[in-house]
């Protein structure tokens, strides 16, 4: 729209025609208070703080609903406007507790800060305070019913932004209430709930201390941690959480997560896994000293030196004398891609096989092939706000991806985007969908072949035949689509898909899997037939000529229990993954395989391990992780855990008991000589500029081979795709990667690759065998098991 | 959505309540006429009467509860048999509007919005009911009563008693 310049304090400000005044003040650096008004959400006007006195309007206006116009002329701080937030501060203040001492929002609180501001403490109100008792609505959601001042956030982010609608307003006036969705006479305890989605973002867009998260209330003050924004360890979108830590007796405790200053790649949201399932790191099963079988069958804790000095000796004796493919690998979804791509050169180069998998969640090397040689083909988690259209075909993003759906409900709802939507299920996204394709069971992949234009499988794909046909137009009528796929579709299918979408201009891929770091555990070649970036095992490139690893490829997942079952498999290695519950594998196929289990937990796999070694997770360690989408973020070390040690160390440690050339594992010792700080002067201390240029421009030393950007230095150097931007890694921001594939030779028919993919089929409340050890992912299961079955997929609303 | 089976309404209040929905430009504008038709029914909004109003929109209970609890005309326990509103708006009170309603209270041994325990009567306070001309006045169920006296107001409770007065609904 055209630009309009007005002035605002004397101060000339040119803004886009139809912007709300509160936004360009704040684009222009002026800041107007408000309650009420909270971005992208509907327009409220209840709180009265944001009135500005415009000239030739009769009385102050709201700024939060004002939009620009030419030569308007604004005043946002005249004492008359200063005297009129004071006075509503005084009427909020009226039956607004003084219990800042211990309220959880005290020190973070809006309505504080403003009272500050504007000197509003005393109160003319002479009469006692309507005092209600608080109230738990769900484990992780508490109601102050005093504190609230009614500005409606709560229940436009719910039901606009989250499309849940368990908040409303009830009564009138003074006995206004925000009201749950499950009132008290309904209830079976006779108290008030709220049957949601837990996403706790009502607590995230209370303006004052009214709502409450169940596992942070009376914990703590905010001043009093440390806050380190990181990337969740949960589900495959990589949202950046930001954990409260504070100190303990042994190491650094995660109190709180939320997403304090919506810096990351999801806005605004935050999930209720991100938010609150971080526990796991301090619940009391967690394994804090390397154990080791006895001969008797019992595991006894050993010294790090003990465990490790025998992993190392095991390791290097089976090598030596079975032979490296007699060992395999698994690695995990929640590991680093440093750690991923040090274990996979590990056991290339170190244990010498090709033997390494993980629990694949969605078929990204199919994705790959099928988007080889193509340029900027694959989406970003922001397109999903942006894009003007979008298919989704699978996958249910509100329970598996809930930021993706958030994305798409805000796209849909702000940008007017057209969302189509074909799926087996009735997914709870259909509400904001342009089209919903009810596909048949198993109808994906004759879906795909059908949008390529094979008419005599559409039987198969769909029910409803016109329904299918208008589909199909719709979608290819698109341009710039944004294709979502859903890890049901694999190999050949998702292929076709992608295939067809290729034809459609401008045409954007994504395709979904379910952990922090299931794209990056594929990126970075934990595969039995690829090495890291998608080259083929066998093929030539530069990667092969530097590992010289063996070229044919190795065991898969199911090949190793097999060989295992068969008393070929001599030694297994798991790092942070626990097949032998996700596969159903049997005990006794392991029985003379030498196990070795990193976790945190006595996992099922743990169980049956020879040597179990205490794991730091992903919010104890420094490294970088890649969301579904190819969006490498940085991962920052916030809590602690004396005892254990990160996947790194371990991997390091253990080559090192084999006698393996460490220089060559991890290229560490390179590089500019050390400069600990001493010939800075002026520039050091803690906001060290020096360091902070050294370590953008890949400079600063690698003294030992912990270090994990030696890992990183190497994976740029060496993954086609992985051209990180140091800069950007590093002040936590997210950058979007291509997938590896450059030229992909396709010599003759490829062999069929078997189909491994087994989808973690998380709910909004499990989060694969970590989820079991979160009490707050407990709770809310228990929760969720007291109400009758949910209603949130068939709930209509808006019928108009 | 409109026609609901196993509907807890008189057939001509459902049938009635399928054309609502349609009259409007949104299905929610149906939502206050509905809820005053249903308690005119039913008593009272019953959870039963919030459920089957929130399908036949379309909307949430949540959505309706919201609505409901604004209005102090719609009420979600039952009244009396005969619901006795008293003005104490300004035309009554000065003409002795809270004389009435006091007289009331000691009479039936309730107070505001009480129920008498054999549930003929139930009481309450009530704004203007536009009967100024012929104030103090009250309205019991759809029936005026004015120019009221503490005297007048017993003969008219012993009539409602006798099962003599009006029960317009």
């Amino acid at each position: 729209m055209a630009d309009v310049t007005f002035i605002v304090d004397g101060k000339q400000i040119t803004a886009p025609a139809g912007t709300l005044l509160i936004e360009a003040c704040k684009t222009a650096g002026i800041e107007i208070p408000a309650f009420c008004y909270y971005p992208g959400l509907s327009l409220q006007a209840a709180c009265r703080m944001c009135v500005v006195r415009i000239e030739k309007m009769p009385k102050l206006q709201t700024a939060c609903t004002t939009p620009v116009a030419e030569g308007m002329v604004v005043a946002t701080e005249t004492p008359e406007i200063a005297q009129a937030r004071k006075a509503t501060l005084q009427l909020l203040l009226g039956n607004h507790p003084l219990d800042c001492p211990v309220c959880d929002a005290g020190g973070e609180c809006e309505l504080q800060d403003m009272t500050f501001k504007y000197g509003a403490a005393d109160s003319f109100y002479a009469e006692p305070k309507n005092h209600r008792e608080e109230q738990k609505w769900s484990p992780v959601v508490y109601f102050d019913r005093p504190r609230c001042i009614l500005c409606y956030r709560c229940v436009r982010m719910c039901g606009e932004g989250m499309d849940v609608f368990a908040l409303g307003i009830q009564n009138r006036g003074s006995s206004a209430v925000i009201a749950p969705n499950v009132p008290a006479q309904l209830s079976p305890d006779d108290l008030a709930h709220v049957d949601c989605e837990q996403c706790g973002m009502c607590i995230d867009a209370c303006p004052v201390g009214a709502l409450t998260s169940g596992t942070y209330r009376y914990k703590t003050r905010p001043w009093e941690m440390n806050h380190v924004a990181t990337v969740c360890t949960h589900c495959g979108d990589g949202c950046k959480t930001t954990l409260g830590v504070r100190s303990t007796s042994d190491g650094s405790e995660i109190v709180r997560g939320d997403n304090r200053d919506k810096s990351g790649i999801n806005g605004d949201f935050l999930c209720n896994k991100g938010r609150y399932a971080f526990d796991f790191a301090n619940h009391e099963d967690r394994i804090t000293q390397p154990l080791v079988r006895q001969l008797n069958g019992e595991l006894k804790p050993v010294s790090w030196e003990v465990a490790l000095d025998l992993v190392g000796k095991k390791f290097r004796e089976l090598r030596d004398t079975r032979g490296g493919n007699s060992i395999g690998v698994l690695g995990g979804n929640r590991l680093t891609n440093e750690e991923a791509y040090l274990l996979q050169k590990f056991t290339r180069t170190v244990l010498g096989t090709n033997n390494i998998d993980h629990h694949r969640t969605a078929d990204y090397v199919a994705f790959a092939q099928a988007l080889a040689g193509q340029k900027d083909r694959t989406a970003s988690l922001r397109d999903t706000l942006t894009a003007k259209a979008i298919l989704l075909v699978g996958g249910d993003p509100t329970v598996q991806a809930p930021a993706t759906a958030w994305n798409l409900r805000t796209n849909v709802r702000l940008n007017r985007a057209k969302l189509y939507i074909a799926n087996s299920a009735e997914i709870k996204l259909r509400r904001q969908a342009k089209a919903f394709l009810h596909l048949a069971p198993f109808g994906y992949g004759a879906l795909a072949g059908y949008l390529g234009g094979d008419d005599t499988i559409a039987t198969s794909a769909a029910p409803d035949a016109t329904a299918l046909a208008s589909f199909r137009e719709a979608v290819k009528a698109e341009e710039d689509l944004l294709i979502l796929i859903g890890s049901e579709l694999r190999g050949a299918e998702l292929k076709k898909l992608i295939a067809f979408g290729l034809t459609i201009p401008g045409a954007k891929f994504a395709l979904i899997s379910d952990y922090a770091n299931s794209r990056g555990a594929a990126d970075m070649g934990l595969l039995p037939d690829m090495l890291p970036g998608y080259q083929a095992v066998g093929r030539a490139s530069d990667l092969a000529t530097e590992y010289a690893a063996p070229s044919a490829p190795g065991l898969d997942l199911l090949q190793m229990f097999d060989a295992a079952g068969k008393g070929e498999l001599s030694a297994l290695y798991v790092v942070n993954s626990n097949p032998v519950a996700k596969y159903g594998v049997d005990a006794a196929a392991l029985k003379d395989t030498f196990v070795v289990v990193q976790d945190m937990f006595l996992t099922e796999t743990a169980a049956l391990a020879d040597v179990i070694l205490p794991a730091a997770n992903l919010y104890e360690k420094a490294g970088s992780v890649t969301n579904s989408y190819g969006d490498l973020q940085q991962v920052k070390k916030a809590g602690d855990r004396a005892g254990v040690r990160t996947d790194f160390e371990m991997i390091v440690r253990i080559a090192d008991k084999m006698g393996a050339n460490m220089r060559a594992l991890v290229p560490f010792g390179k590089g500019l000589r050390a400069d600990m700080g001493q010939t800075r002067g002026a520039q050091s201390g803690e906001a060290d500029r020096h360091a902070v240029w050294l370590t953008a421009q890949n400079l600063e030393p690698r003294l030992s081979p912990f270090e994990q950007l030696a890992i990183l230095d190497e994976v740029q150097r060496l993954v086609p795709g992985y051209n990180i931007l140091r800069l950007q890694l590093l002040s936590g921001n997210d950058q979007h990667l291509e997938p590896a594939v450059a030229e992909l030779v396709q010599i003759g028919v490829q062999t069929a690759r078997r189909d491994l993919v087994q989808p973690a089929a998380d709910s909004l409340f499990t989060s694969g065998t970590l989820g079991r050890y979160s009490t707050m992912l407990s709770d809310l299961q228990h929760n969720e098991s007291l109400r009758p079955s949910s209603l949130l997929t068939q709930i209509q609303t808006a019928a108009d | 959505m409109s026609t609901v089976a196993n509907t807890i309404f008189s057939p001509e209040l459902a049938a009635r309540f399928d054309h609502l929905v349609t009259i409007y430009p949104l299905r929610r504008s149906a939502l206050i006429p509905m809820l005053l038709y249903a308690q005119d029914e039913v008593g009272y909004i019953s959870e039963a009467v919030v459920s089957e109003i929130a399908q036949r929109i379309g909307i949430l209970e949540l959505d309706v509860r919201n609505v409901l609890s604004y209005y102090s005309m719609l009420r979600t326990k039952p009244a009396g048999k005969y619901n006795v509103q008293v003005c104490t708006n300004i035309s009554c009170m000065l003409r002795g509007g809270y004389e009435i309603l006091d007289h009331c209270k000691h009479k039936l041994g309730i107070g505001h919005k009480g129920v008498t325990p054999d549930g003929v009567f139930s009481l309450e306070e009530v704004e203007c009911i536009g009967a100024c001309c012929w104030a103090p006045a009250m309205q019991v169920n759809y029936d005026f009563h004015d120019d009221l006296t503490p005297g007048k107001v017993d003969v008219l409770f012993q009539m409602y008693r006798d099962g003599q007065g009006k029960d317009v609904k």
